[in-house]
């Protein structure tokens, strides 16, 4: 137990280890500016040979809350750990991973400590009175939200690929283990089964290739497809064609998946704010719509009014030929 | 009698939001609103565990301004059987603990009931956090992401939707759960379903009805702003004679940009 009557320290964690470690970066910062600890909290079962790598990756402690119970992410199981860890403790921040777990993860928790709850911030930083402050994408992508915590612990959630991972240096710093009960879990999974995705997940990709309702037939995603090759990247759509059409499965944008490739190409997507949102970190887009007037355009690098049918092939055969 | 509780909320209309050209501010007061959709999605599911069930209460509750009547009576024509309105007067600026645990309250209030069903997240502020606070107030089992539902006796079986898995879940009821739009397409109401509902029960309670205390619902966060984002982008239209020549000045300039090939 600790008596720490004020809050200190600035945590991260999430069930997913690359995310930890991108959060151990912008952590740092903060923990730097407040002239606090950063904690790493790792759980898991045989995961303590992993905590001497976050601290060289910046932490300057590490909690191991390390159990066969712990095995695979139980929404219980692991708030519970949280939740005494935090009552303990008092971090002032926490960082926690926003997966579909742990945003849930993060709410409860939240609420278990009377504390407030900031989802899904691509940035943080600290005001002149110490409090943490994170932007958000709020209003379906119609607006960058600027919000400040009035309550502690500051608990933001923060999404994959949203800060680079940290450079490893060899550190010293401290590894703490401990013991916690562990909650009976509420729910029981039944089967858990893979989901059939390509080799590389579409939020990896350099190179995207991206349809929306321009597209007249399922079998047509193969213009796209030979685009994509010649670049050596992938192709996805826009929600319209999984919602209304239920050609594929998943969807680019605010309520899919949110995407940064070094080139977005839109063919036949008119840009409604929610698929802007999802692709507005791509480092050059290019937008090819016969819509004059498409929306699109006005978030476009490289704009082509055209049909894409035609577009496609002959920017496949012109970037082959200029590639040689 | 099973008792489904749905939770809605009464969303600014993304779709319909000005931004102030001089502050680049997003004009929220004032905008169109309507149901989340999410939470839509999540009415729909009720209302078709029920008809497939049967023996049945639907039951929506809202926590807003009073104009939020109109989105109720869709939510009644859609086929709820009954709505709650709790009346956030001189409230303003709850955060979503707060609403949470109003909610809270006004189901407690509302009694015995074996699920709540609410969308994953919501339409404007996307936080996606009342369920999962709900859930941990109510200390009720809780899953989210979920795309597929069936109910067997006192057991709820779910399918959620996660990043690389599917999982399916099961819980005892009551429990609380987050549907996520792909769950099914939400019915628009018949005409004779919306005259129907005119004839069905709109409850409104205030604050005090539920004996809030003011302390709970004090904002834990503070918005500071909320600014349209910028996008610089070149906005460069290429054009040409043929699309042959449009596609290789298209080719020339991601190479020079450096975004294609070394």
């Amino acid at each position: 137990m600790n008596g720490l009557s004020e809050s200190e320290g600035v945590w991260v964690f999430s069930e997913v280890y690359d995310l930890t470690l991108e959060m151990l970066s912008k952590g740092r910062e903060l923990a730097d500016k407040l002239q606090t600890e950063l904690v790493a909290v790792l759980v898991g079962n045989n995961v303590r040979q992993r905590a001497n790598e976050l601290i060289d990756y910046g932490a300057d402690k590490v909690y191991v809350i390390d159990s066969p119970g712990l095995e695979h992410f139980q929404a219980e199981a692991y708030l519970g750990v949280l939740h005494n860890l935090a009552a303990d403790y008092h971090p002032a921040i926490l960082l926690i991973g926003s997966t579909r777990d742990g945003r849930p993860l993060a709410a409860r928790l939240a609420t278990r400590l009377n504390t407030g709850c900031v989802p899904d911030c691509f940035e943080l930083s600290v005001d002149e009175g110490k409090r943490l402050v994170g932007e958000r994408i709020a209003y379906g992508g119609s607006a960058v939200a600027t919000v400040a915590f009035k309550s502690k612990p500051q608990i933001a959630t923060v999404p994959a690929r949203a800060f680079e991972k940290p450079a490893l240096h060899d550190r010293r710093g401290q590894v703490v283990k401990l013991d916690v009960r562990i909650e009976a879990p509420k729910v029981e999974v039944v089967e858990r089964r893979p989901l059939e995705t390509s080799s590389v997940k579409v939020e990896e990709a350099e190179y995207l290739v991206c349809c929306g309702r321009g597209l007249e037939k399922k079998d047509d995603m193969k213009l796209l497809q030979e685009l994509a090759e010649v670049l050596g990247g992938q192709v996805g759509c826009s929600r319209p064609l999984v919602e209304d059409r239920k050609w594929f499965s998943e969807w680019i944008g605010l309520s899919g998946h949110k995407v940064k490739p070094k080139l977005y190409v839109a063919c036949g997507i008119s840009g409604v704010i929610q698929h802007v949102a999802g692709i507005r970190d791509s480092k050059v887009i290019v937008a090819i719509n016969r819509d004059p007037e498409a929306p699109i355009f006005e978030i476009a690098d490289y704009g082509v009014v055209g049909n894409l049918y035609e577009v496609l092939p002959a920017l496949k055969e012109a970037l082959q030929k200029q590639l040689q | 009698m099973k008792r489904i509780v749905v939770c809605l909320k009464q969303a600014v209309d993304v779709s319909q939001l000005k931004v102030d050209p001089a502050t680049r501010q997003l004009i929220t007061a004032g905008a169109p609103k309507k149901i989340s959709d999410f939470d839509k999605n999540a009415l729909e599911e009720a209302i078709r565990v029920k008809e497939k069930l049967g023996g049945i209460e639907i039951l929506t509750v809202t926590v807003s301004s009073e104009d939020a009547k109109t989105v109720l009576r869709e939510a009644l024509a859609m086929g709820a059987d009954k709505a709650y309105l709790v009346n956030d007067l001189g409230f303003e600026g709850i955060d979503t603990l707060g609403t949470a645990y109003i909610l809270a309250e006004a189901i407690k209030k509302i009694g015995q009931f074996d699920l709540i069903l609410c969308g994953e997240t919501s339409l404007d502020s996307f936080s996606g956090l009342v369920g999962s606070r709900l859930s941990e107030l109510l200390n009720l089992p809780q899953v989210t992401f979920v795309r597929r539902l069936s109910i067997e006796g006192d057991t709820v079986l779910a399918e959620r939707a996660l990043e690389d898995v599917n999982e399916t879940v099961k819980a005892k009821m009551p429990a609380l759960i987050a549907v996520t739009r792909e769950i099914n397409q939400p019915r628009i109401p018949s005409l004779m379903m919306i005259m129907k509902a005119s004839k069905k029960e709109i409850v409104t309670w205030t604050l005090s009805d539920l004996s809030v205390q003011r302390e709970k619902i004090d904002p834990k966060i503070e918005v500071l702003s909320a600014v349209a984002p910028t996008m610089e982008r070149k906005k460069i239209m290429i054009t040409g004679e043929t699309v042959q020549e449009i596609a290789e000045k298209l080719a020339k300039a991601l190479i020079q940009e450096g975004v294609v090939g070394r």
